[in-house]
């Protein structure tokens, strides 16, 4: 019989190699996304964004706060985006750089999806997974607790929060988080149910781990990939909910600005000619959540390749 | 030999409630594991049998502390395993390992070879240091003939073979003193069937285990088996050596159970006679009334509705009022009625 000498070579090499190293699912799926071209081309947009909220502050000539008086009374002439006086993205009503205003509600939006979903993934994977692994009376109470806050409308519980506690920062990450986890919840608490039934948790437990472990060590990892999905998801959804409460007017405050705030803004004065105010922040706002989806479809595929 | 485990009247029951039923109406009761009693000696393999829906697996099940049981279950310092607090149960956790029978799906897929073999050592023996850890992960990789090399590795980089030895090596990693096996192999092709039985029984015999070997294959059971327990709906029908059940059967649905086995032989199997069973196995919810083989078997007489057989005979232990060899004629009545 001939045997292949190089194959038979690169074999052995392979049987004395130290450590063979293993590729996890995560290296497979991180491989089906960065070969997915619509998700890359959403993670760029959003990293993009990012460094424009981070680093775009430092190219503004004005802050958001000066008023260019040069340009006041005379917006619509005067205020258009032009290199020359220094708002690249012109100004605002009050004669402010929309500029450094759309980096500042940038940050302000980001942060407040971010925050929000993180809050959801926290809050709701360690909630869902915990009611559904102990099952019973236990994930009944705590359901039970899920669908009535549910039944509650979350908008008018929002609004009234700001009107009655006054309109802050922290009373509008309070307000989104107590809403955002319920979901998410919901949906950690099914595939909890699926996963701790499957073997190699009836494994874990047979040999005596405990529940804590069990839920760290063997139902969050698994359950990970759909949170990851459903987070990116909810990153945008948190963006528009506080947009639509600061286009109400109730959400940040000035000084404070946010896209809800600034397309509001620029939305009232859209028919007396200056329609950059309007343009600049819906474009980032668009952008953005094109961005989230695309990232969330992306990671949803490469998570989950069976179901396609 | 001394008694490893001795089982007396180990029951599980399950309630159940009915879709839809108001909270206050009463459970239906499924009874999987119904009374059973057997000894297990230090060293030896003890085979479990019976088909689909018969309890073996909740037995199993049961012996390990993953279902809630009634009964005794002594160990062989004197304590009832089924009585034990969580806290006093993690000592014999130790001594009792399980291997499962889907060989993927028993394993973890988010973690490397290597820490799923080391969690029962992790959870143990929280005093071992990491590097002590990993070299008996390595070694114990060896002995189930894994390449050690491949301890980085996750699950669904190997075979259903490789799978399961990675779920023995994950068993034996504690040095455990019984190992049960919920059907091991049924879910791997022949070849490998008997290549991944091979190891158990040389293992067994290296580390001295005892075996609880629940399957459904008859030919396999005979094969790893010293004694073998035949189950039909939570109860034990016949428990006896293996020679001695395979080449005498007692009970008339161990007889029938032992004819349907193929012989790989066509002029053998075109002579040999088949006693077919009428009908499906009973509900466990609304078991028969004595025994509850009664509505299936071809010898069944009144007393059989009326009295519960003990299982009794010793060695050779059968639960029947009327024990033997079927007949020509019985066997002849059988496959008129089915």
């Amino acid at each position: 019989m001939v045997i292949d000498q190089q194959k038979m070579q690169s074999l052995s090499a392979r049987m004395v190699e130290a450590e063979v190293k293993g590729r996890s699912p995560w290296a497979d799926a991180r491989r089906r996304f960065f070969r997915n071209r619509a998700a890359m081309l959403g993670l760029t947009i959003l990293v993009l964004v990012t460094l424009f909220a981070l680093f775009g502050g430092a190219f503004a000539q004005w802050s958001n706060e000066e008023l260019d008086f040069s340009v006041m009374g005379r917006v619509a002439e005067l205020g258009a985006p032009s290199l020359a006086n220094g708002h690249y993205f012109g100004t605002d009503n009050l004669g402010r750089d929309l500029y450094a205003r759309t980096v500042q509600g940038t940050q302000i939006s980001l942060m407040v999806g971010v925050v929000g979903a993180a809050i959801a993934v926290i809050v709701g994977t360690l909630y869902g997974a915990t009611a559904g692994y102990i099952g019973g009376r236990t994930d009944q109470i705590m359901m039970r607790a899920v669908d009535i806050l549910m039944s509650i409308p979350y908008m008018f519980v929002l609004i009234l929060l700001l009107v009655m506690f006054g309109r802050s920062m922290s009373m509008l990450f309070l307000g989104i988080g107590l809403i955002s986890w319920l979901d998410m919840s919901r949906i950690v608490r099914g595939q909890t149910l699926s996963l701790k039934n499957r073997e190699f948790v009836e494994a874990a437990r047979a040999t005596g781990v405990s529940s804590f472990r069990i839920i760290i060590r063997h139902i969050v990892p698994n359950l990970l990939g759909v949170v990851a999905v459903y987070a990116t998801l909810l990153v945008p959804l948190m963006i528009l909910t506080e947009s639509f409460i600061s286009f109400l007017g109730l959400g940040v405050q000035e000084p404070l600005t946010s896209w809800g705030a600034l397309i509001s803004e620029g939305a009232g004065t859209m028919n007396y000619g200056t329609l950059w105010q309007l343009a600049f922040p819906l474009f980032f706002f668009v952008i953005t959540l094109f961005g989230f989806f695309f990232v969330g479809d992306g990671l949803r595929d490469a998570l989950d390749p069976k179901e396609r | 030999m001394s008694d490893l485990l001795t089982v007396r009247d180990l029951r599980v029951t399950f309630s159940l409630r009915r879709e839809g039923a108001m909270p206050w109406a009463s459970p239906t009761l499924l009874r999987a594991v119904n009374g059973v009693d057997f000894t297990l000696r230090a060293g030896e393999t003890l085979g479990i049998v019976g088909e689909s829906g018969c309890g073996k697996s909740t037995l199993a099940r049961a012996l390990i502390g993953l279902v809630p049981a009634t009964g005794q279950a002594e160990w062989i310092d004197g304590r009832d395993l089924l009585n034990l607090t969580p806290r006093q149960m993690m000592a014999y956790r130790q001594d009792i390992q399980m291997v499962f029978q889907d060989p993927l799906a028993s394993l973890n897929p988010r973690m490397t070879v290597g820490q799923i073999i080391a969690e029962p050592l992790v959870t143990h023996r929280p005093d071992l240091p990491r590097a002590e850890i990993r070299e008996r992960v390595r070694a114990m990789m060896e002995k189930v003939g894994l390449l050690p090399n491949q301890i980085n590795r996750y699950p669904h980089e190997f075979s259903g073979g490789q799978c399961q030895r990675i779920g023995i090596a994950r068993a034996l990693i504690v040095e455990p003193r019984l190992v049960i096996c919920d059907e091991p192999v049924s879910a791997l092709d022949v070849s490998i069937q008997a290549q991944v039985i091979n190891l158990l029984i040389r293992l067994q015999k290296e580390l001295g285990l005892s075996l609880i070997f629940i399957a459904h294959d008859l030919s396999v059971v005979k094969h790893v088996s010293d004694r073998v327990m035949v189950l039909y709906l939570g109860k034990v029908m016949e428990l006896a050596s293996a020679s001695d059940l395979y080449g005498s059967p007692q009970h008339p649905y161990t007889q029938a159970l032992l004819s349907a086995v193929p012989v790989p032989d066509p002029t053998v199997e075109a002579a040999r006679t088949i006693v077919p069973l009428k009908g499906d196995l009973p509900s466990p919810m609304n078991p028969p009334s004595g025994c509850v083989f009664r509505t299936r078997c071809p010898r069944a007489e009144a007393r059989c509705a009326a009295e519960v057989p003990a299982l009794a005979g010793g060695d050779h232990a059968v639960a029947c009022h009327f024990p033997g060899p079927l007949t020509e004629a019985e066997i002849a009545r059988a496959r008129e009625v089915a």
